[in-house]
């Protein structure tokens, strides 16, 4: 009896709750006091790492100064407060895509800042698409991304696609290959995961098409962490260049274990984690010359700015490719909520056809995508800076063959 | 090739034998499955990471502090965590699943604590990252060390547990936990010293790990996926199998890199291990019945 009455008594309380929280909302909807901007990222499990490094810190960042001018600013002038409602996928898409329905359904916010990583774009993608959120994905490099953005309307691409990276390589190889600097033969090791494979397919006709012989081509799988026998073979090649598509593991096994075997090709690109602030820490100035992915306009006192400011607020220095990108992606998003308010529809059409001023500069999406981007870097003088579209404002001189590794 | 091939095999392989060894103590003579034992080597290597960083004392010197602090962790945890499992088990079956699951939840316990502290990034930093010239290929000196430890504590316990008393006992208690006090042997006493030394081993390679290889607050599971698998190839408890074990792996993952595809070193490790099961069930060294 007592059990079947406090069962009522609970039931009872659950209703009013309902209704309450019922009231609540509608309340809210008349006289609107924050904006509840959501997101879902791997702030634990194998992903963390990355989203530690590019995303997250950037949400922080944002919110972080948004906040302290007052809030968004609405159409009308009136700041209001960003309320963020966050959660951790664990690294696992099931759980993302739990998160997300979650944030959409439940939480009822107002924006969806996107996961970490092109894997986790993908899945999360049909759900932003669904529930009708503009999806900025930041940090998804996929070929597919026309295809997507014109599946899924609201979807925007702001990384570029596999192509983009391997076919910008292949001529600056070619480039300095007619200069008889380097020799046309390329040595290519990738992980045997979403990136390496994306980026090695990507590669294989990119470098074909332009003339380079690919004379070692393996794959390895995750969790690799002894390179000695896939440098060893890649010495033995003859190649000029050696490329990997890597994960940042292994970018820094690979760094450290080519010191070692004193392997010093005139051209070293390795894939994620190249653009890394730690990558700079630990290997100091040895790392002068080596390529890879991403790079910044070295030239830039916005980018300079966004660099101290991510340090003072975060205690964490930006990397040096989709770090700057993910915050110009959220410049854009409160750029556009100035311009059409909380409308995601009107919101969604601003993003895509108007003009932003962000810490890139003047930036533009075409259909839907950012195509203004580094495609290859190098460090030079402690930075990473991007040579690659050589023709882009800001680009620096490839050094190509590369210093030795000092002893 | 073939001795670049076989040393760098065995320099690999250094690796897997010294994370292993703590393990197999722990699970063959205190029979606790210690999943939180990645998470130890992951917090040495954090330990590493800061004293090398912050207060510029070597690794070398850090190791003299990580591994009493993981023997004394690992006492600490025996105490209060694992002696009353141990206490109330019936059988070694209801053991292994009381520690596997008390085991598991302390897995995330050290994992959000290394989190709240270090954050979620991908750490590394070099040290003793230059050539040493072994036969005539090139070995980077911090892995060397990893071989060179691997070898001395494999040595040393194994002389430790065959020569003396002590060692004996332990034995004892890994043979038969139910006849050991008959003869006068405190059981708890000396499973509550395997796993500390465990526990201490753990920190031991998690601080020479943290030279060379890049880890993540979240990265432990890795390391004892690994070792669990030397261990089991190796036999339960048996310190010389778990370094055959893991030498035996390093060699085959380098041969097939080298000599077949790197694609194929994951396959290459399961098609091994499932041959050793099949060929020895209960491991290289082990003995065919409990």
């Amino acid at each position: 009896m007592n059990l079947l009455s406090r069962r009522h008594m609970l039931g009872a309380l659950a209703a009013a709750t309902a209704l309450a929280g019922g009231t609540f909302s509608v309340a809210l909807a008349e006289e609107k006091t924050s904006v509840k901007i959501g997101y879902a990222l791997s702030l634990t499990g194998p992903n963390a790492g990355g989203t530690g490094i590019t995303t997250h810190p950037n949400y922080q960042l944002w919110v972080k100064e948004v906040n302290a001018a007052g809030g968004l600013e609405m159409p009308d002038g009136k700041r209001l407060p960003i309320e963020v409602i966050e959660y951790d996928d664990r690294s696992s898409t099931e759980e993302l895509v739990r998160a997300v329905q979650r944030l959409a359904t439940e939480d009822k916010v107002d924006f969806i800042l996107p996961p970490w990583s092109t894997g986790y774009n993908l899945a999360a993608a049909p759900l932003f698409d669904r529930y009708g959120y503009p999806h900025l994905a930041a940090t998804s490099v996929t070929d597919k991304a026309p295809e997507f953005a014109k599946r899924w309307k609201k979807s925007f691409w702001l990384l570029g696609g596999g192509h983009d990276y391997t076919a910008a390589l292949a001529r600056l190889l070619v480039g300095a290959a007619d200069k008889g600097t380097i020799n046309k033969k390329v040595a290519m090791i990738s992980i045997a995961d979403g990136f390496g494979i994306d980026l090695v397919n990507a590669a294989r006709p990119s470098f074909a098409e332009a003339g380079l012989e690919i004379v070692y081509d393996k794959t390895y799988p995750v969790g690799t962490t002894d390179f000695t026998p896939m440098i060893n073979e890649a010495k033995a090649s003859g190649a000029d260049s050696f490329v990997a598509f890597s994960y940042p593991p292994e970018t820094f096994a690979l760094t450290q274990q080519a010191q070692v075997a004193d392997f010093n090709p005139k051209v070293l690109y390795f894939g994620v984690g190249t653009a890394f602030p730690i990558y700079a820490k630990n290997n100091g100035d040895n790392i002068n010359g080596v390529m890879g992915i991403g790079g910044i306009d070295g030239t830039s006192d916005k980018i300079a700015d966004y660099r101290k400011r991510h340090e003072a607020a975060t205690g964490k220095v930006p990397d040096y490719w989709a770090s700057v990108i993910t915050y110009a992606s959220l410049e854009i998003l409160q750029e556009a909520i100035k311009r059409k308010g909380l409308d995601r529809e009107a919101v969604s059409a601003e993003i895509a056809s108007g003009t932003f001023e962000t810490v890139l500069g003047e930036t533009k999406l075409v259909d839907n995508q950012l195509r203004d981007l580094w495609w290859a870097g190098q460090w030079q003088n402690g930075q990473f800076v991007g040579i690659a579209p050589d023709d882009r404002t800001g680009a620096s001189q490839p050094v190509i063959p590369r210093q030795a590794w000092k002893k | 090739m073939l001795v670049t091939t076989i040393v760098s095999g065995l320099v690999l392989g250094g690796t897997y034998a010294l994370l292993a060894m703590g393990l197999t103590l722990q699970y063959g003579i205190a029979r606790i499955m210690n999943l939180a034992y990645g998470e130890t080597i992951i917090a040495a290597a954090f330990l590493a990471y800061v004293l090398f960083g912050q207060l510029g004392i070597s690794p070398l010197a850090a190791l003299l502090v990580a591994a009493p602090l993981g023997f004394v962790f690992g006492y600490l945890v025996y105490r209060v965590m694992m002696r009353p499992l141990v206490a109330r088990a019936a059988d070694r079956g209801s053991l292994e699943i009381d520690s596997i699951l008390a085991t598991f939840g302390l897995l995330f316990v050290i994992q959000g604590v290394m989190l709240v502290i270090f954050g979620s990034n991908y750490t590394s930093y070099n040290y003793m990252n230059v050539g040493v010239d072994v036969f005539g290929a090139m070995i980077a000196a911090n892995r060397l060390l990893a071989l060179c430890l691997a070898l001395v504590i494999g040595a040393g316990l194994y002389l430790a547990l065959t020569r003396t008393l002590w060692g004996t006992a332990l034995r004892a208690v890994a043979v038969s936990p139910a006849s050991a006090p008959l003869v006068g042997i405190d059981v708890d006493r000396a499973a509550r010293f395997a796993f500390s030394i465990g526990c201490g081993l753990a920190a031991a390679g998690g601080v020479v790990i943290s030279t060379y290889q890049t880890f993540t607050a979240t990265a432990g599971v890795v390391f004892t996926m690994k070792a669990l698998v030397v261990v089991i190839m190796g036999g339960v408890g048996n310190i010389v199998g778990a370094l055959s074990a893991g030498l035996v792996l390093g060699l085959v993952e380098t041969f097939v890199a080298t000599y077949v595809d790197p694609g194929l070193t994951l396959a290459a490790t399961y098609l091994i291990f499932l041959a050793v099961l099949l060929w020895r069930p209960s491991g290289l060294f082990g003995r065919s019945a409990r």
